[in-house]
């Protein structure tokens, strides 16, 4: 199956086919065996809105492979300023690249450039609504930690979801994607940020079983893998309400003792309180590793939207 | 159609040309009326008639005049279990049940105040499915929000 000239906006556009070949290509980007374009070839980032990790990973990504850069981190010096429209902006822009990798604050504006442009358009964020990169990192950091694509007949991954996953962009992304793969997942939150609905009837659809609970100790001892997310104080009506629950969602050490050996911790960073650093110190913790995935992944995006593989 | 429904539509008057919506819910009767365009003749519009199969319904009869596609595939949204009678010299000489379509273009807003549809020119795209209760489901292609057919806002 080609990827090329392929947008990359929303994981729920992906097939476990493709999934898997996207995980193969990062696989081999990590073992340095993936080709180096033989043309020169440009990526242009626009990040109408900040981010250090996406944006600096997806540079090195595609310098990694040859490529060269160009773009802005910040829109203020940009002709947006002046009133221009997404569209208008990104018809501009596809003149200059070979692939725009996006990240907007508006919810669809990544699909709405697609539509615009003619080259690969790959999504870093828009919004709360889609992050696709980000899960295929998390998929991958589960892949490298699990056999969760193993031997048929092998026991399904159970693997819990722990903070806010009502607002939480990457716990959607992840569940819909892992609905490919055999898994249970469990979900751990107060009951004013559990899963949206609709998240949960795909699930079903699907057949995934789907556990919910309010308290992590209940579940953590028989978990694969502890998703853990923030839990933003903002998105709370009652300050004291926030205040009551936030010990619940805090991971500490002391909670470990029992847990499986091979439970392994993710978080999409940044962390905000809510993993203590005395669990950093532990087999389980995997967060940082994690963040260090995001290059080859890239890698394999770019290398398979232009082609390359 | 019973005896008894029969008395019900008709507590709205029969109209000798024109056209009949029925089995629409009684609270998005209103809503029905306010899609339609171009209202010159004469509406009469009939709420909480009971219903053997609904409970209670809503009846809108338009006088001489058929709907647009356009304003079929609106009614389908909100009132997805809706007839649709077309009426000549008093009689039904053609009846169907509206079909909700697979996708909708235009004239649904998306709701969802951060959505890149509320910020830039973009015809708004949603697809609609079932829910298990026969209830429809709008996914906007965009932000990908999903809403109920309540929630929605028809232009």
């Amino acid at each position: 199956m080609s990827f090329a000239g392929s947008d990359v906006i929303s994981v729920a556009d992906f097939s476990r086919e493709q999934i898997l070949q996207i995980l193969a290509a990062a696989e081999k980007a990590e073992r340095g065996q993936l080709p180096m374009f033989k043309s020169r070839k440009v990526m242009a980032v626009l990040f109408f809105e900040p981010s250090t990790r996406t944006r600096l990973s997806f540079e090195s990504a595609m310098q990694r492979l040859g490529g060269s850069v160009i773009g802005f981190a910040d829109a203020s010096n940009t002709s947006t300023k002046k009133g221009e429209s997404l569209f208008d902006t990104i018809r501009m822009v596809e003149n200059y690249a070979d692939v725009l990798v996006i990240r907007h604050p508006q919810e669809g504006s990544a699909r709405l450039a697609a539509e615009a442009a003619s080259p690969p358009v790959i999504n870093g964020g828009d919004g709360a609504n889609q992050h696709p990169t980000q899960t295929f990192l998390d998929l991958f950091a589960i892949r490298k930690t699990h056999p969760l694509f193993g031997p048929a007949g092998a026991p399904p991954l159970r693997i819990g979801f722990l903070g806010d996953l009502k607002y939480g962009r990457t716990v959607h992304s992840l569940s819909i994607a892992l609905s490919h793969f055999p898994c249970e997942l469990v979900f751990i939150s107060p009951p004013s940020l559990a899963l949206p609905r609709h998240i949960k009837e795909i699930l079903t659809d699907r057949g995934v079983p789907c556990l919910e609970g309010e308290r992590v100790e209940q579940c953590i001892d028989s978990l694969d893998i502890l998703y853990v997310v923030r839990l933003q104080k903002e998105r709370f009506a009652d300050q004291l309400e926030y205040e009551r629950v936030r010990g619940a969602y805090v991971l500490q050490a002391s909670m470990l003792a029992h847990v499986k050996p091979n439970l392994r911790i993710l978080h999409p960073l940044p962390r905000v309180g809510e993993i203590t650093t005395d669990v950093d110190r532990t087999p389980y913790a995997y967060y940082f590793a994690q963040a260090g995935l995001g290059v080859p992944v890239r890698q394999a995006i770019l290398a398979l939207v232009l082609g390359l593989v | 159609m019973s005896k008894k429904e029969q008395h019900t539509v008709l507590q709205v008057p029969a109209i000798e040309h024109g056209t009949v919506i029925d089995h629409i819910p009684s609270d998005a009767t209103l809503t029905v009326v306010r899609i339609l365009s171009d209202l010159e003749d004469l509406v009469t519009i009939g709420i909480n008639l009971s219903s053997h199969v609904m409970g209670r319904k809503g009846v809108v009869k338009i006088a001489n005049r058929k709907l647009s596609p356009d304003e079929v595939a609106k009614i389908a949204l909100i009132a997805p279990r809706a007839t649709i009678s077309i009426i000549e010299s008093y009689e039904v000489v053609e009846k169907y049940t509206v079909t909700p379509p697979e996708v909708v273009e235009g004239f649904v807003r998306c709701v969802n105040p951060s959505c890149i549809t509320n910020h830039e020119t973009v015809r708004t795209r949603f697809s609609v499915s079932k829910a298990k209760d026969g209830s429809l489901r709008l996914r906007c292609a965009y932000c990908e929000r999903v809403y109920d057919q309540e929630e929605i806002d028809i232009v």
